[in-house]
């Protein structure tokens, strides 16, 4: 399902897979996190080979998965505990660890009860939290906002933030392009088990195509006058819409705002379009991200 | 047991506490069936013996195998949850999980058989088993749950769903009430007898009744306890597979 894939994330940054549903962003984590083994290729995490230091790679990582792995029928602290337990931290120091992280979570006050009781966001929060006993240096984060409404989505990117702060390696898969954009040092774009461009968000934002102007106008003869004054434009019949290339910036608006004027042309609706990971994401695979364009 | 797998039981050992009706269940169901076996229909069958005393060994076996179907179903909504998948990428034993779950579920059979024993001697149960032939009959009750518990939850495992877990347990329920738990298997019609004999229930409740009547056999414990071992070779080899696959 997976071909070629080739990744190189450099210690403390943040790492972004991004691609569509059933592009393999799971399977890719998956085979980094010991799940899976890769049929061909060599996968190193902290250094250690995958397939031949499982152990020890399974010692460094933390992951928390796209469903919340947490455990329904114990208390939130109980969950933490248990990780305290198996991460074999000393009994004060794993009580002390199990308080400062509910405490920063924001789960305090629902500690004592049964995580069957939480909510999507609370659970993902768990989730993430119980990743985060044993200070792991590398952190894999699969679509860890899918499915949660926007204030939760913000709570997590800013915990996200503050692990980076504090030294973290952070693999992030995401539908979200969004999301990318605004956590990732690099971005890594996946289709069909392919990886159609890797950079940073900058690099990958200069292959789409330029920011434009887009006009709409009331009738098809306003679209010719315009398409006959300016110059390198890109008209659409059926919308009655003209394409304009353009920086964006004021002076070249208002250039263009007057050049309409002084030709007497109406436009009925006016727009700028800068490119966001949309446009790179259409460019790069030639269909859109419908998931995207859907929510 | 490894630490890792004190820690997953202790895990085990909450969410039975927690869950008070799945271990009620365990013990009331087999209880009903005794009280109706042996006051309701036990009456009309001859069985040489006082009723109570030939269906006591039965219904133990009938309880650790009624019991079972809660392990199923714990196992595979682990399994189906995620938080199996959160075990699998940490440093810990592969078997830590399966040990627990194991250890639970036999803990929760012998509960259930506790409570089957003292209603069976308020029905007047007396067994004839002097002090070792006891401590041998309770030896051959935790084998038999080790080998069904290690069969279960392979078979907890390999189940896509709860649902279809909680289907792939019934043979195994089945399984003693078509051996000598309830009447004596040459009491039986032609083709069902032959299958009652070669089953593995028959040896194992036959071992079982001879222990704590105070007639041992050796030909039926042999027996018994070759089954046991096989039944828990295959269960745990099936179990350690599918959990290594499924991820």
């Amino acid at each position: 399902m997976l071909d070629g894939i080739d990744l190189d994330v450099p210690a403390g940054t943040v790492f972004s897979l991004l691609g569509p549903n059933g592009a393999g962003k799971t399977t890719t984590v998956n085979v980094l996190t010991t799940l899976m083994k890769a049929d061909a290729g060599t996968v190193r995490v902290a250094g250690h080979d995958v397939a031949a230091e499982t152990k020890a790679v399974r010692a460094v990582i933390g992951v928390t998965g796209q469903f919340a792995a947490v455990d329904e029928l114990l208390t939130g602290r109980e969950n933490l505990q248990l990780m305290a337990d198996l991460k074999r931290l000393e009994s004060g120091e794993g009580r002390r660890v199990v308080a400062e992280l509910l405490e920063r979570f924001d789960l305090t006050e629902s500690a004592q009860k049964l995580v069957s009781t939480y909510s999507g966001g609370m659970r993902r929060k768990l989730d993430l939290a119980m990743t985060l006993v044993g200070d792991p240096q590398i952190i894999f984060l699969d679509e860890p906002t899918t499915g949660l409404d926007p204030r939760s989505r913000r709570i997590m990117w800013d915990i996200i933030r503050q692990l980076v702060a504090d030294g973290v390696t952070i693999f992030l898969t995401t539908q979200y392009l969004e999301e990318a954009d605004r956590l990732a040092d690099r971005i890594a774009v996946l289709d069909q088990g392919h990886l159609v461009a890797q950079g940073t968000p900058s690099d990958l934002k200069r292959q789409a195509p330029g920011s434009h102007v887009q006009l709409r106008f009331t009738d098809v003869a306003e679209l010719d006058a315009a398409a006959r004054v300016l110059a390198g434009s890109t008209r659409d019949d059926a919308d009655l819409t003209l394409r304009v290339p353009s920086d964006g910036g004021v002076k070249s608006l208002r250039a263009l705002l007057n050049e309409l004027d002084e030709h007497s042309i109406d436009v009925e609706e006016f727009s700028v379009h800068t490119p966001d990971l949309d446009d790179v994401f259409l460019a790069l695979t030639g269909h859109a991200n419908t998931e995207v364009i859907a929510q | 047991m490894s630490t890792d797998s004190v820690i997953m039981l202790r895990r085990n050992f909450k969410h039975t506490v927690r869950n008070p009706t799945a271990v009620f269940n365990a013990v009331l169901f087999p209880i009903v069936l005794m009280l109706m076996f042996v006051y309701v229909i036990g009456r009309a069958f001859d069985v040489g013996v006082d009723y109570v005393d030939y269906a006591t060994p039965g219904m133990i076996v009938l309880a650790i195998c009624y019991g079972l179907s809660a392990t199923a179903l714990a196992v595979n909504s682990d399994m189906t949850k995620g938080i199996i998948n959160r075990f699998k990428v940490m440093d810990i034993s592969r078997g830590a999980v399966l040990n627990a779950q194991v250890v639970a579920s036999m803990l929760t059979s012998l509960i259930a058989i506790a409570a089957i024993i003292g209603v069976a001697f308020a029905l007047g149960f007396r067994p004839a088993a002097s002090f070792p032939e006891w401590l041998a009959a309770i030896g051959l009750i935790v084998v038999v749950c080790v080998a069904t518990s290690w069969l279960t939850v392979a078979l907890g495992l390999a189940a896509k769903t709860p649902e279809s877990a909680g289907m792939a347990i019934v043979p195994l329920i089945l399984l003693p009430f078509l051996s000598s738990a309830i009447v004596p298997v040459d009491k039986m019609g032609p083709g069902v007898r032959q299958f009652a004999e070669y089953q593995p229930f028959t040896p194992i409740i036959e071992a079982l009744r001879g222990l704590l009547t105070g007639e041992p056999s050796a030909g039926d414990a042999i027996a018994a306890l070759a089954w046991c071992a096989g039944i828990a070779l295959v269960g745990y080899l099936w179990a350690l597979a599918t959990f290594k696959r499924r991820a």
